[in-house]
């Protein structure tokens, strides 16, 4: 292998390395469990969103509801238990199906309707916004608020769902990990498993390269396509569950920033281990390495706004390593 | 015919990595003259044109043009000195969601004399002009994508012409055009060797080459092998100069099967065709032959099930097929090499051994979970059985040749045995020696099956098939049992109706 070759496999992994040790240096109190744990609580969400957004990726689409169907869910999660009063595992439920209906109806417009990936998932974006706001009238959801014809809502947030994220398990130094930092690294392993050891991840990834030489294969391209959409919906809304275990109410200003962190997670991931394509494993890399230095650069008092700014540049350093470097496309 | 070169390379080179793809060739273009250049696939032809039309910066050597040194860096540089490149990807020459009369003014509409505004009206006199001097009698309102492959072609040649170039490369145009379309194209490089340019053409279609050539250059493994310019020409050594070795015809010994396979009843595949009856036999290997766009692609596809007939019905060992998609019929046990495998056959993300391993997915894994051990196991027997050259089954499919390419696909349908093997020209962007390997292959593992051939080339048909069927107009027309084949015959079926007159 040449240095080039070095650089491309190795390189976002060693700035990964670098960015902390750099911090452990500059930062008071970076390197500690609790600032780790800190970094993959804050990544958790967005993780399992962007391995949802990877699966979409694998078969050569893209899914850009991500963020409001994680909105969307915790909003239902919120109505289930404080509007009619229902517990924990009614509220998952109803949050999960959600995220299938919606990847299903987003799988169907586009390989039904013909309508293209970014259009088709943008629009039920637009939609998911707007509706999940319609049952309470723009209002934010919490034990004891006033319903829109004057009743006032008495459910609360039942204990088993706000230990979703909220408890904490004891690993070597009690209250260590949480909940949501458990989910995502089981999803991450499990889709990870599912894309590069099962032979339905494989035809995804087939799908997703060469989309005719799959269905001459034999591939149902369209059901795998449909599929990819309804494993990001209800990754999605499995974000949302635990967006709303966190906030214990359903707060219609939250998780603007889902969507965004979510995708430059995954996109980053295409630079690790020069795999130039998305894959579960650069996506878990990628959020962790947001959430790094995301908590970096809060630990070092850097305002609010130059953080957008600097994942913006990872993005597209990571980007550059991905298409310019590999040359993938060149010969 | 002049005897000084307009055009001139001097020991060009050019490498990849280590590998050295062309090893110092030098060559010269005469005005007026067509000069053929010949080599098996991946002998440097491309390499070569891409250096020359400023794709690929040369390794070494040099050009020059009329006298003067030409060291092109860009394509629009190349063009803009007079020479002009036509490739062999179609659809690279074409802007698809463009009129044809944007089309052939493409290049007018940038560099510094060219109008700010646009003018619609302007460019389709414009246009009407190119494509009188072309011959060309096409809807210049129609939009190329809604265009057959061989009128993109034409199209894009005649895109090329509007510069009046003084070099002209034309790099195997006639790969999927009919033999009437041939024809003008033929006619239209007369006209243009008469006003004295130089033409370089590359081809392996021995039929435009002995139509065309006034000189032809051999090519092999990325040096000129040979230069044939005294008439008349010697075709034979020509071949020769580019394998490398003396090329035989190996005569067939047409075998006849009493097992029947696949019987096929009042088939119809288009509107108003006539329907299609036909029996394939254990051990046989059949060659479907006709000209571009008589059907072939689809009688393939309806047989694999990813197109359906309008009528008929086909039976399979004795029971009714009737597949519905692709995989029903690759569980029937019906396999296809589809046609042109850069777009239906290839998954560029993959290496060989998951390329092979793409259709069985199912049968290499347990309980969904892939069986790695397996899929390696199938994809080196598979690379020893057909020869494919290369370093180990990881090696990514952009590193192999066009032949290689094509026997991982073939490999790739050989892994499991077939009950119907379809072939939809396999050879096509197949140096002669990796076909010579896939025919072999296929005639010595024909028991068991029944195999058919969809090949264009008649010589394919006659080098590969025991028993050889004509199509025209979507239907089968002649049958011909190899061995004693009457080609006047067979010549006057392929030619078909009146649709193409005397071909």
């Amino acid at each position: 292998m040449t240095l080039r070759d070095y650089a491309i496999r190795y390189g976002f992994i060693l700035l990964l390395f670098g960015l902390i040790a750099y911090f452990a240096i500059a930062a008071d109190g970076f390197v500690s469990p609790q600032s780790a744990v800190f970094i993959f609580q804050s990544v958790a969400i967005t993780g399992v969103l962007a391995l949802g957004v990877t699966a979409t990726l694998v078969v050569g689409g893209f899914d850009l509801s991500i963020g409001s169907v994680a909105t969307s869910a915790m909003m239902a999660a919120a109505y289930v238990m404080v509007v009619l009063e229902q517990n924990a595992v009614v509220a998952v439920v109803a949050c999960l199906l959600i995220g299938a209906v919606v990847g299903l109806i987003n799988g169907w417009l586009i390989v039904y309707m013909r309508v293209p990936d970014l259009l088709a998932t943008l629009g039920m974006m637009f939609l998911l916004v707007g509706l999940q706001r319609i049952p309470t009238e723009g209002r934010s959801i919490a034990t004891g608020m006033t319903m829109p014809d004057g009743s006032v809502a008495n459910g609360k947030f039942s204990d088993a769902f706000l230990a979703l994220g909220r408890h904490r398990f004891d690993f070597f130094i009690p209250n260590l990990i949480p909940v949501s930092v458990v989910v995502l690294l089981v999803l991450a392993a499990l889709i990870w498993f599912f894309l590069e050891y099962t032979r339905f991840g494989r035809m995804m990834y087939a799908v997703g390269s060469n989309e005719r030489a799959a269905e001459l294969a034999g591939a149902p391209v369209k059901a795998y396509k449909i599929w990819a959409y309804i494993i990001s919906g209800v990754f999605a809304s499995i974000g949302g569950i635990l967006l709303a275990a966190r906030l214990g109410r359903g707060d219609i200003a939250s998780g603007n920033n889902l969507l965004l962190d979510a995708v430059a997670a995954a996109l980053i991931g295409y630079a690790v281990l020069g795999a130039a394509k998305p894959n579960a494993f650069g996506t878990a890399v990628g959020a962790l390495f947001v959430g790094i230095l995301l908590q970096g650069l809060t630990m070092m008092n850097a305002p609010y706004y130059t953080q957008d700014f600097v994942k913006g540049v990872v993005l597209v350093v990571a980007l550059v390593f991905t298409f310019a470097l590999s040359g993938r496309d060149r010969r | 015919m002049g005897n000084d070169a307009v055009f001139r390379v001097g020991g060009l080179r050019k490498s990849f990595g280590h590998i050295e793809v062309l090893g110092g060739v030098s060559l010269e273009l005469h005005a007026g003259e067509v000069t053929v250049l010949m080599g098996a696939n991946g002998a440097g032809k491309s390499t070569l044109v891409k250096i020359i039309s400023g794709v690929y910066e040369r390794g070494g050597g040099g050009m020059s043009l009329v006298g003067h040194e030409f060291a092109p860096n860009t394509p629009a540089e190349a063009i803009r000195a007079g020479v002009v490149t036509v490739h062999q990807n179609i659809n690279d020459g074409v802007v698809a969601d463009l009129d044809v009369a944007t089309n052939l003014t493409l290049d007018r509409l940038s560099g510094s004399s060219a109008p700010f505004l646009f003018n619609p009206g302007r460019v389709r006199r414009e246009a009407r002009a190119v494509a009188d001097r072309m011959g060309l009698v096409i809807d210049l309102k129609a939009r190329i994508s809604d265009l057959s492959l061989a009128d993109r072609q034409m199209v894009a040649i005649a895109r090329a012409m509007a510069h009046q170039p003084k070099v002209l490369i034309l790099d195997e145009p006639t790969s999927s055009l009919s033999s009437a379309e041939a024809d003008r194209l033929f006619a239209l490089l007369d006209r243009l060797r008469e006003q004295g340019v130089a033409i370089l053409y590359i081809s392996h279609r021995m039929s435009d080459i002995r139509r065309l050539a006034d000189r032809i250059v051999s090519m092999r493994d990325g040096v000129i092998s040979g230069v044939f310019d005294r008439k008349p020409l010697d075709y034979e050594g020509a071949v020769n100069a580019m394998l490398g070795r003396k090329i035989h015809l190996d005569r067939i010994v047409a075998r006849n099967s009493v097992k029947p396979v696949l019987t096929v009843d009042g088939l119809r595949i288009a509107p108003g065709a006539r329907p299609i009856s036909l029996t394939l036999g254990d051990g046989e290997v059949v060659a479907i032959t006709g000209l571009v766009g008589v059907g072939k692609t689809a009688l393939a596809e309806t047989l694999f099930g990813v197109r359906k007939p309008l009528a008929g019905t086909m039976t399979m060992n004795g029971r009714p097929y009737a597949p519905e998609t692709a995989g029903e019929a690759i569980a029937a046990g019906v396999f296809l090499v589809a046609k042109d495998r850069a777009t239906s056959g290839i998954v560029g993300d993959f290496n060989i051994e998951r390329n092979v391993s793409l259709p069985f997915l199912k049968r290499t894994s347990r309980l969904g979970v892939l069986r790695r051990r397996i899929e390696r196991a199938t994809a080196r027997r598979q690379i020893q059985e057909l020869g494919i050259v290369c370093r180990s089954e990881k090696d990514e499919m952009s590193a192999l040749s066009g032949g290689n390419q094509q026997k991982v696909m073939v490999a790739r349908w050989m892994s499991q045995a077939a009950r119907l093997f379809i072939l939809d020209e396999p050879f096509q962007g197949v140096d002669i020696s990796a076909r010579r390997d896939i025919a072999a292959k296929l005639r010595a593992s024909a028991n068991g099956r029944a195999t058919l051939l969809f090949v264009t080339e008649l010589d394919e048909a006659l080098e590969t098939a025991d028993r050889i069927l004509v199509m025209s107009e979507q239907t089968i027309v002649g049958e011909h049992r190899n061995g004693d084949v009457d080609m006047d015959r067979l010549l006057a079926e392929v030619a078909g109706g009146s649709l193409h007159g005397a071909a």
